[in-house]
């Protein structure tokens, strides 16, 4: 449905010296799938949207949703984005001040091209207020909506003119956690109900994983690795991605040797002999680092059976609520583990660490 | 309550704490300041003049006589025409302007904000004069060129007219409206725009239905800003609409006063008839400013826009900004340069190129007055901002930093002088210490009063930008160090003010040395400052000993501008 070819941006700087943006970034979006670019601020992701949208002109590189080329540097082209006919929600929202509910609603039915007549124009807003929930507030002044009131409307202002392509500048980024947790479910929801083919802009790993079919990691410019969001949490192409998703610890290493099942090798770090796990080849004395997740280290009071097991001593604790955070020492180094709260060790005493070898991940670093 | 908890602590002992000296001698002198000259100008108004032979009497004569005459509402017409037009002009030439720069790709960039200092570095009176060298029906160089060109003796243009003092006032004043644009159309949060794009609207779509009904206040609050300042131009009045007997208030006022005898109660009459006029336009433009917040809408990190790119259009932007810089800096310099050189003036030839001399030079540094005037026109600068800033910064702490009941009041006093034009500001104080024996009047502190009162709202605005930053904890955590609350302001809160203190202290020089509307009524011999001189060379017919002055007055206000844009810079301060 959305297909980006090599896009290069580049902006000018405060001294007028050419910055890049986005450095050859490709992806396809197929039908219906939400695709989220995920990286920090000033990874190009924003400007990666924009260019989709037709508000930045790229450089390089060319972009088509569905059949149509958008934009294509070899062949000259640029659509403006008034004619590009896609849905956007910014991440200030954006919303008209000057305007109700109802009037931001139906403002890209009144501009349009095609002319629609003042029955279908109602019975089409009202439908998409209904879908976000606020066909209650047509009336209101828009500025009188709370800011997920706010957001929805935003959302209804994209989706009215039933757009092929939605795209979202980090639509939640703006309201407080509680609200931004709901949403999520909201916008899951309301995107696999209509199908929409989207591309979603955040630097919230969580709200990533929530939402996509599939998530590129983005940084400095460059996709760092794209693919759905189990396959990024777990199998990470190098330390950049296992950083950015989630929290990890990271532990320096030599490969020893590889072991007789494909994929397994034995490796040495500080905690000493460890059997991980790698997606690519690796030949003995390469240079790796492991990336071990917080909830794949198991802690237990008493010895547990099987490979990479440690003693050590408890040595910080913080209680979450629905779970814990330890600090655990083994010899001078400290692993962060996440824990059940049921465990009850108390700081200071033996603890036993367990790592199941498929969840040391072997990454070039 | 910040001022209690302090005092609190400084009450422990039996001592007197000389915070309540400097507060009450601070909160007095801004009372005195706001308040007395305006009371005196409206009970002066319902009075006849007073005369060794019979006191004054109350009256409403002053008012009949202003109002009674067909000629006040021809004034108050050409008051209304000429403040509507300049106005509109600056308007429409800042925000061309505001818009070349800040949404599209015309080159020259750098040079817009240079525009912002223009009216600080060319003072009205020099740029009037220029003006009248440039378009005068007989001598205008303009008038004199086009004729060469197309042979004719047709006068083209004309600056003794009012469609002439609109064009000078609205053009000198037009970089103001180029700066409070340029804040509205960087105060608008550019996805608004975009987001009417995305919706498939056209740029003109986009621009009637978006962008417009957005700026609407900012466009209203900076009409009525320009129109404010336009009722209350004095030099562009006097030097070209009396001499063709075309008067607006300002220029009324002064005739009132100069007339023998002077009819002080009908300048009087006149002059709360103009204080009523700014007063509205302030009123009005403070409730649009708060009503507007409605459309300070949430902002994102702000992409800012991508200029749009004019294409072949941008030659034609370029053009007209080229044009316009001619218009406000070049050619006003350029004539006054020319004039400068020459013994008598003359319109530019061969022949005259050939007679350029220093002379007026040479005579104006031996004029009689020039080194007492430039002495006092720099004392009055310096002990004015200075005094300014140290008593705003109290009062602002007043009406910032406590709860005291009142210190709206105390705010709005101190704001009051900006209602003031300053002509009638001049005649307020002239008519009080005329009245009040005092032994002020015919010296220079008389001047010192009128100046730190008119450009004491100045100071407040800088201070007020400032202390709002400072947090309240720093000082707790001074008071809870021991520090009495006079330690505290001087050791805290004075040295965490200094960007706004400084920028506004270089603000209040700049205008002060400017300062003419006020000073024409107030100066004596001996007490002239620099501006007075320019307007006594000029009415004595001396251009080009004028021109020698204007040429230095300018470039040393152009040394002090930078000077003040470094100072600025090294603090961080962004404003003036």
């Amino acid at each position: 449905m959305l297909t980006v070819k090599g896009l290069c941006t580049d902006y000018l700087g405060e001294r007028g010296q050419a910055i890049r943006a986005a450095n050859n970034v490709s992806f396809d979006v197929p039908v219906g799938k939400l695709f989220t670019l995920l990286g920090p601020s000033g990874c190009g992701k924003t400007t990666t949207l924009r260019s989709i949208a037709g508000l930045e002109r790229p450089l390089l590189g060319e972009i088509s949703v569905g059949d149509d080329v958008v934009y294509s540097s070899a062949r000259g082209v640029f659509v403006p984005p008034n004619q590009r006919g896609l849905g956007m929600v910014f991440q200030s929202y954006a919303i008209w001040p000057h305007m109700t509910v109802f009037e931001n609603a139906a403002f890209p039915l009144r501009v349009g091209r095609k002319r629609l007549s003042r029955q279908k124009i109602d019975q089409r807003v009202m439908r998409v207020l209904q879908t976000v929930d606020l066909q209650e507030m047509a009336q209101r002044e828009a500025t009188k909506l709370s800011g997920g009131q706010q957001q929805r409307l935003a959302l209804a202002r994209a989706l009215v003119m039933e757009p092929r392509l939605l795209l979202l500048d980090e639509p939640l980024s703006n309201l407080d956690a509680k609200l931004r947790e709901r949403m999520r479910f909201e916008l899951k929801r309301l995107q696999r109900e209509l199908g929409i083919t989207t591309v979603y802009v955040t630097h919230d790993q969580s709200e990533a994983l929530a939402l996509s079919h599939s998530i590129a990691v983005m940084n400095k410019g460059r996709i760092e690795q794209i693919g759905p969001p189990r396959e990024i949490y777990e199998r990470p192409v190098n330390q950049f991605v296992a950083d950015f998703i989630g929290s990890t610890n990271f532990l320096d290493a030599t490969v020893s040797g590889a072991e007789s099942v494909a994929g397994f090798y034995r490796v040495r770090c500080e905690l000493g002999e460890v059997k991980a796990f790698a997606h690519e080849l690796l030949t003995a004395a390469d240079r790796i680092v492991l990336s071990v997740r917080p909830e794949d280290i198991q802690l237990s009071e008493s010895r547990p059976e099987g490979e990479n097991v440690w003693e050590g001593t408890v040595d910080q604790k913080v209680f979450l609520g629905e779970f814990a955070d330890w600090q655990v020492a083994i010899g001078e180094r400290r692993l962060q583990s996440r824990v059940h709260p049921s465990l009850r060790t108390k700081a200071g005493e033996r603890i036993y660490v367990s790592i199941d070898p498929e969840k040391c991940v072997a990454l070039k670093p | 309550m910040a001022g209690e908890a302090a005092s609190g602590f400084a009450h422990a002992g039996p001592r007197f704490d000389p915070k309540w000296l400097i507060i009450v001698l601070c909160v007095a002198l801004t009372l005195y300041l706001g308040v007395v000259p305006l009371g005196f100008l409206l009970w002066q108004s319902f009075f006849t003049p007073q005369s060794a032979a019979k006191a004054a009497q109350f009256t409403f004569g002053n008012y009949a006589e202003a109002y009674g005459s067909a000629d006040t509402w021809i004034l108050f017409g050409n008051s209304l025409k000429f403040a509507t037009g300049a106005a509109a002009m600056s308007f429409a030439i800042g925000t061309l302007l505001a818009w070349m720069n800040e949404r599209t790709n015309t080159p020259f960039k750098g040079l817009f904000f240079a525009l912002s200092v223009i009216p600080l570095i060319i003072p009205g009176i020099l740029f009037t004069v220029a003006w009248i060298l440039l378009g005068s029906p007989k001598i205008g160089l303009i008038n004199l060129v086009l004729q060469r060109i197309f042979d004719t003796d047709a006068v083209f243009i004309n600056v003794y007219s009012l469609a002439g003092m609109i064009w000078v006032d609205g053009l000198h004043y037009s970089p103001v409206a180029f700066l409070l644009m340029t804040a509205a159309f960087r105060a608008m949060d550019p996805s608004l725009e975009e987001s009417a794009i995305m919706s498939g609207a056209s740029v003109l779509q986009v621009a009637a239905r978006v962008t417009l009904p957005l700026a609407a206040p900012a466009v209203f609050a900076t009409l009525l800003i320009l129109f404010v300042r336009a009722i209350e131009s004095f030099e562009v009045p006097a030097l070209l609409g009396l001499p063709v007997g075309l008067q607006v208030f300002t220029s009324a006022i002064y005739q009132a006063v100069h007339r023998y005898p002077s009819q002080i109660g009908l300048a009087s009459a006149y002059a709360v008839t103009l204080l009523a006029m700014t007063s509205v336009g302030v009123y009005l433009q403070s409730r649009l400013s708060s009503s507007g917040s409605k459309y300070a809408t949430m902002t994102g990190k702000g992409f800012r826009p991508r200029p749009i790119d004019l294409g072949r259009w941008r030659y034609l932007t370029t053009a007209i900004f080229l044009g316009y810089f001619l218009f406000i800096v070049v050619l006003p310099f350029l004539v006054l340069l020319w004039s400068s050189l020459q013994k008598f003036y003359a319109v530019p030839s061969m022949e005259a190129l050939s007679r350029l001399t220093l002379e007026p030079y040479r005579t104006i540094i031996s004029y009689p007055n020039i080194m007492r005037s430039v002495w006092n026109s720099l004392f009055l600068a310096i002990a004015s901002a200075t005094l300014i800033m140290l008593v705003t910064s109290v009062i602002c702490w007043i009406v910032v930093k406590t709860r005291l009941p009142g210190r709206w009041l105390l705010d709005n006093i101190a704001s009051l002088p900006m209602v003031f034009p300053g002509i009638v500001l001049g005649l307020a104080i002239m008519i009080l210490y005329l009245t009040l024996p005092l032994g002020i009047y015919g010296t220079i502190w008389i001047m010192l009063i009128a100046y730190v009162t008119r450009f004491m709202p100045y100071g407040l605005r800088y201070n007020t930008t400032s202390m709002l930053q400072i947090h309240k904890e720093l000082e707790e955590s001074a008071a809870m160090s021991g520090a009495s609350w006079t330690t505290t302001f001087w050791r805290i809160v004075l040295p965490l003010l200094k960007p706004g203190l400084v920028a506004g202290w270089i603000y209040i020089v700049i205008v002060s040395i400017r300062e003419l509307s006020s000073s024409i009524l107030l100066y004596s011999p001996g007490t002239e400052v620099l501006s007075v001189v320019i307007w006594e060379l000029w009415e004595n017919g001396q251009y080009v000993e004028l021109s020698a002055l204007g040429v230095m007055f300018i470039l040393g206000l152009f040394v002090l501008v930078l000077a003040a844009q470094w100072l600025g810079r090294r603090f961080g301060i962004r404003e003036l």
